[in-house]
């Protein structure tokens, strides 16, 4: 039997697993977090129960049938606070080349006819960040991978004081937590997505004192529909009780567009921050700043997809920093799949859509086959919203004139702005590991993950640089102790191969 | 119009030999594949010791080389300003434990024969080792402490060597690729096919490490180095508690051994960051870079037999990358007998950052026609060590 | 003015009874909601910072709230760097904030 393995429980992990069991494969599917769900079902945990929880949530009934079903099915291990840090070359065979591709007889061209993974999966299993951690390693057949993307969120003057979170954060702090990142909180960013995080504010009781987009209404249209006020059609997709409290609030909350929050104020905290408006590439118009007193700043320019794995897997990446897949969501490595985000921030129609396909293939089936063709044409349908987010909210350049010389860049080793470009100019290094250990951006605990790609840009490396470094690429995918690495299995020992019985 | 000498490869050595030569007021020009110190430089740890190494005359190039770095050091500062990043240069030395009972005699006996040479290499008390690092396992059963050992960040030193060449007239192109040599009729080297077309030097020194095997070929003149491959971990940001640079006795042969299979010894240090690395590994596995969970595990379940306190340190980043290997386990540096030239700077497998200044002083004292202030000639290309090795190679 | 936790009472959602949950933060008893994370539980008390940064001595607490970004890092139990938005409290977890220095250099 097929044995298929995938990574991330969120939409996309969810019907990659299912698809693959309706196909009979057993399906291992393990995630981070100890909840099935994801970030964009991320909920309250079982000692919470609530009895309206599904008012929160957008396609929660489907949530709730998905992970039933998955949690009754004995073909299917449900690992959940497993935590993957590394992924490594299987050599049991001597079959893996050095770009991690199969040699004999790999040929990609024909999706559905795969080969096998020839990869071993490390994972911790256990309380989060623990010291205990259970070793596993797994040596599956084939790799779904829908880790997902997390909150790109671009540096500006005291956007590290406390009070300042991501959009995500306040998201998930809703409807994880039921807490409020504040009482009087500011909103801001760029894309749909800040709708639904004012919504699940305003459920969660904080006054939102404006959400300010950075786009016009121009490029919004361009992107979008004829109206950029129908963006708030996007709120409806933020569940019943945020669609609810925004209709409440909508006429109290003013949605600007054109607009960012280019300050945070305060000493120890935010106490206000510094609303201006926006040219069109985003650099900000001078006599239009404003100070709006606020305790809380939710801010998100975009997402980042969270390429480790499938870097380590050996995935090609494409030119705008995403999985290449083919049509049947089949990578440039033999065996191992991607769906959701990481392909594309699409949305959660595509990743349910991706993640079946994906599935359903790594299980042995064929793009072409019939169980599977609405996915095919939900996934062809949903191609082009990654393309029209990305015209309408993509990051402009003009927004580097908002930092001052001390914006910290690099949050984890405090490396501000002035001091990056100085020491860039100084050394005059073409190559991004030179200006990483120069600079020391991206080298403290998160790995790059917050400032990687702003760094990037901000140092003329849009491009690529001269050393082909990405700050994508991290070979120990979180953080790991010492005595658990002491411990680790040894790839392909029996253990490796250790599952529950499947039928 | 042509340059003096262009100079392959820009990782430390290569920067050092651009440095001197440039300040020998020699036309200069450095030429980089990717960029620069992005090789076997961006990847090591910054070693300058002269603990690992036994009498010879490696150890006379190291010793020269830690003689030469606090006033290239102190240079690099004053030219280069404030705004350039430290090169975090760190006297800190270096102890060498023993953890087992049949460890302990054959450390002090390597000691014996360092100090005869002049290395300051301190046999202690275990009860002194442990007042040198309070955190290190109470097991160990043997220490040697140098205080001459150090540590430099090999990247910011490149880039400051690179920039002092800079301001001596040299140039430093990178994404530049040597793909050929240019030869006069009498067959002597007189330049460098590029991919960024043809660049006439009257010599060309080639520090492109374990590059440098396919780089001689390309010339004409093959020098069998290999690419050796080492990983270290890097931690997450911790208190400081290992104040020099720690290593097991098993380091120093591992670094002389000839084994191509996996070989791992510990080697611990604090970083100027406040982060603490661990290494080290060996293992010959061509140009191979992905990571091997087999390799960490090994590394890891050694440092903690050095210092048990890192069981719950939070490893966030693991790199590697390929020392320069040569087969008779000493450095190449000077003028190849079989092209004329061409020089050699290379070869220095996992030393290459120590010994880069005083490897950059032969290869300048060499092409200026000047006495050297140590022996040059057991680093020719033309040792006898090596004669087999090329042989085999010819064949 | 600060974080704080939708009052059950007030909450549309109409959440259960909870078991409460008592952690210790640097050395003071701070109670939550069971199944809470430990940063929910130290947020919702208004405590919004509770590590300091190394070179400036800055404050920091939650930003990205999905383990992203390892602001929120405290030391739980003796483990450091855990993650305070990603851990769910345990009843009597001893929690304390992080600040680690940058080790004197002699340069």
């Amino acid at each position: 039997m097929t044995e298929v393995l995938v990574v991330g429980a969120g939409p996309a992990g969810l019907a990659a697993a299912l698809a693959a069991r309706a196909r009979g494969a057993a399906v291992t599917l393990l995630d981070a977090a100890d909840e099935l769900g994801g970030q964009y079902w991320r909920h309250l945990p079982p000692q919470r129960p609530a009895a309206r929880e599904r008012a929160l949530h957008h396609g929660w009934a489907r949530f709730e049938r998905m992970r039933r079903e998955l949690e009754a099915d004995p073909g299917c291990e449900v690992l959940t606070s497993a935590q993957v840090w590394a992924i490594e070359p299987a050599d049991d065979d001597g079959r893996v080349g050095a770009d991690g591709r199969l040699i004999d007889g790999g040929d990609r061209a024909v999706a559905g006819a795969a080969a096998r993974a020839a990869l071993v999966v490390h994972v911790l299993v256990g309380p989060v960040d623990g010291a205990d951690r259970v070793a596993r390693s797994i040596r599956p057949d084939a790799l779904v991978l829908a880790t997902g993307a997390h909150d790109r969120t671009l540096p500006f003057p005291g956007w590290d004081l406390p009070g300042v979170f991501t959009a995500g954060a306040a998201q998930a702090l809703a409807k994880g937590e039921r807490v409020a990142v504040g009482e009087r909180v500011v909103v801001a960013g760029a894309g749909p997505f800040l709708l639904p995080v004012a919504a699940s504010l305003a459920a969660t009781g904080a006054r939102v004192v404006g959400v300010h987009e950075a786009n016009r209404p121009g490029r919004l249209a361009a992107g979008w529909l004829p109206r950029p006020w129908a963006l708030i059609g996007a709120v409806g997709k933020a569940g019943e009780l945020a669609g609810y409290a925004w209709n409440h609030v909508r006429h109290r909350i003013p949605y600007r567009t054109g607009s960012a929050v280019v300050a945070a104020h305060g000493t120890d905290r935010v106490e206000a921050v510094t609303i201006a408006s926006l040219d069109r590439d985003w650099r900000p118009i001078a006599g239009t700043e404003r100070r709006v007193e606020a305790d809380a700043v939710c801010v998100s320019h975009g997402f980042t997809p969270r390429l480790e794995l499938p870097i380590a897997a050996g995935c090609a990446i494409t030119s705008d920093r995403f999985v290449v897949v083919d049509a049947g969501q089949g990578t440039s490595v033999a065996g191992v799949y991607a769906a959701g985000e990481i392909t594309g921030i699409g949305g959660v129609d595509a990743a349910l859509a991706e993640g079946a396909v994906a599935g359903h293939v790594a299980a042995g089936g064929s793009p072409t086959d019939a169980e599977i063709s609405r996915e095919m044409r939900a996934r062809r349908t949903t191609t082009d919203f990654a393309g029209r987010i990305e015209a309408s909210h993509g990051i402009r350049s003009g927004w580097t004139a908002w930092l001052d010389d001390d914006t910290l860049v690099c949050r984890c080793e405090e490396v501000p702005y002035g001091r990056l470009r100085a020491t860039g100019d100084a050394t005059c290094s073409t190559g991004l590991r030179s200006l990483k250990l120069t600079t020391r951006a991206g080298l403290g605990i998160c790995q790059g993950r917050i400032c990687g790609r702003t760094v990037e840009h901000l140092l003329g490396g849009d491009g690529g640089f001269a050393d082909g470094v990405s700050t994508d690429r991290r070979p120990i995918a979180a953080p790991v102790r010492l005595a658990e690495l002491a411990g680790a299995s040894a790839p392909n020992r029996p253990e490796g191969h250790l599952r529950k019985e499947t039928p | 119009m042509g340059y003096d000498v262009a100079v392959i490869g820009a990782g430390i050595v290569g920067a050092a030999c651009a440095r001197a030569l440039a300040a020998e007021g020699l036309r200069v020009v450095v030429l980089e594949r990717d960029a620069a110190a992005s090789g076997t430089t961006g990847r090591g740890e910054g070693n300058l010791l002269v603990s690992d190494k036994g009498p010879g005359p490696e150890l006379v190039l190291a010793q020269r080389a830690a003689a030469l770095w606090p006033g290239t050091v102190a240079a690099l500062a004053d030219e280069l300003g404030p705004d350039f990043p430290a090169v975090e240069y760190e006297p800190k030395g270096g102890l060498v434990v023993a953890t087992t009972e049949q460890g302990a005699e054959p450390l002090a006996a390597f000691a014996q024969t360092q100090r005869a040479a002049g290395v300051d290499a301190r046999v202690i008390g275990v009860d002194d080792a442990l007042a040198l690092e309070p955190h290190l396992a109470r097991g160990i059963t043997a220490a040697v402490h140098y205080p001459e050992d150090a540590q430099v960040q090999p990247v910011v030193a490149t880039e400051a060597l690179l920039a002092s060449a800079r301001r001596h007239g040299a140039e430093v192109r990178t994404g530049v690729e040597v793909t050929g040599a240019l030869r006069d009729a009498q067959g002597r080297l007189r330049g460098v096919a590029t991919t960024a077309g043809e660049i006439a030097a009257d010599r060309v020194v080639l520090a492109a490490g374990p590059w440098t095997g396919e780089i001689s070929s390309r010339l004409g003149a093959h020098l069998p180095v290999r690419p050796r491959r080492g990983m270290v971990l890097v931690t997450t940001r911790m208190p400081h508690r290992v104040f020099r640079k720690v290593y097991d006795g098993d380091y120093f042969g591992a670094t002389q051994s000839s084994d191509a299979a996996l070989q791992t010894s510990s080697v611990v240090e604090s970083t100027a960051a406040g982060t603490v690395l661990v290494g080290s590994s060996r293992e010959q596995v061509g140009f191979d870079d992905r990571m091997r969970v087999e390799v960490l595990r090994q590394v890891a379940a050694k440092a903690l037999r050095l210092f048990p306190f890192l069981s719950g340190a939070s490893v966030m980043r693991a790199y590697g990358g390929f020392r320069p290997y040569m087969p008779d386990h000493l450095p190449v540096i000077g003028a190849d007998h079989r092209l004329d030239g061409l020089w050699h700077a290379t070869g220095h497998e996992g030393a290459g950052i120590g010994l880069s200044l005083a490897t950059a002083e032969l290869i300048a004292a060499g092409i200026a026609g000047r006495a050297a202030p140590i022996d040059p000639s057991p680093f020719s290309p033309q040792r006898a060590s090596l004669a087999p090795h090329l042989a085999e190679e010819a064949a | 003015m600060s974080a704080r936790m939708l009052p059950a009472g007030s909450d549309p959602i109409r959440p259960g009874p909870t078991a409460p949950v008592t952690i210790h933060v640097d050395g003071e008893p701070v109670t939550g909601a069971a199944g809470q994370t430990i940063a929910g539980i130290v947020l919702a008390n208004g405590r919004l910072a509770w590590r300091r940064t190394s070179s400036d001595g800055r404050p920091r607490g939650l930003f990205c709230g999905i383990g992203v970004c390892f602001d929120c890092i405290v030391t739980v139990n003796g483990d450091r760097d855990v993650r305070a938005c990603q851990r769910r409290a345990c009843d009597g977890d001893v929690v304390s904030s992080q600040h680690d220095e940058l080790p004197e250099v002699h340069r």
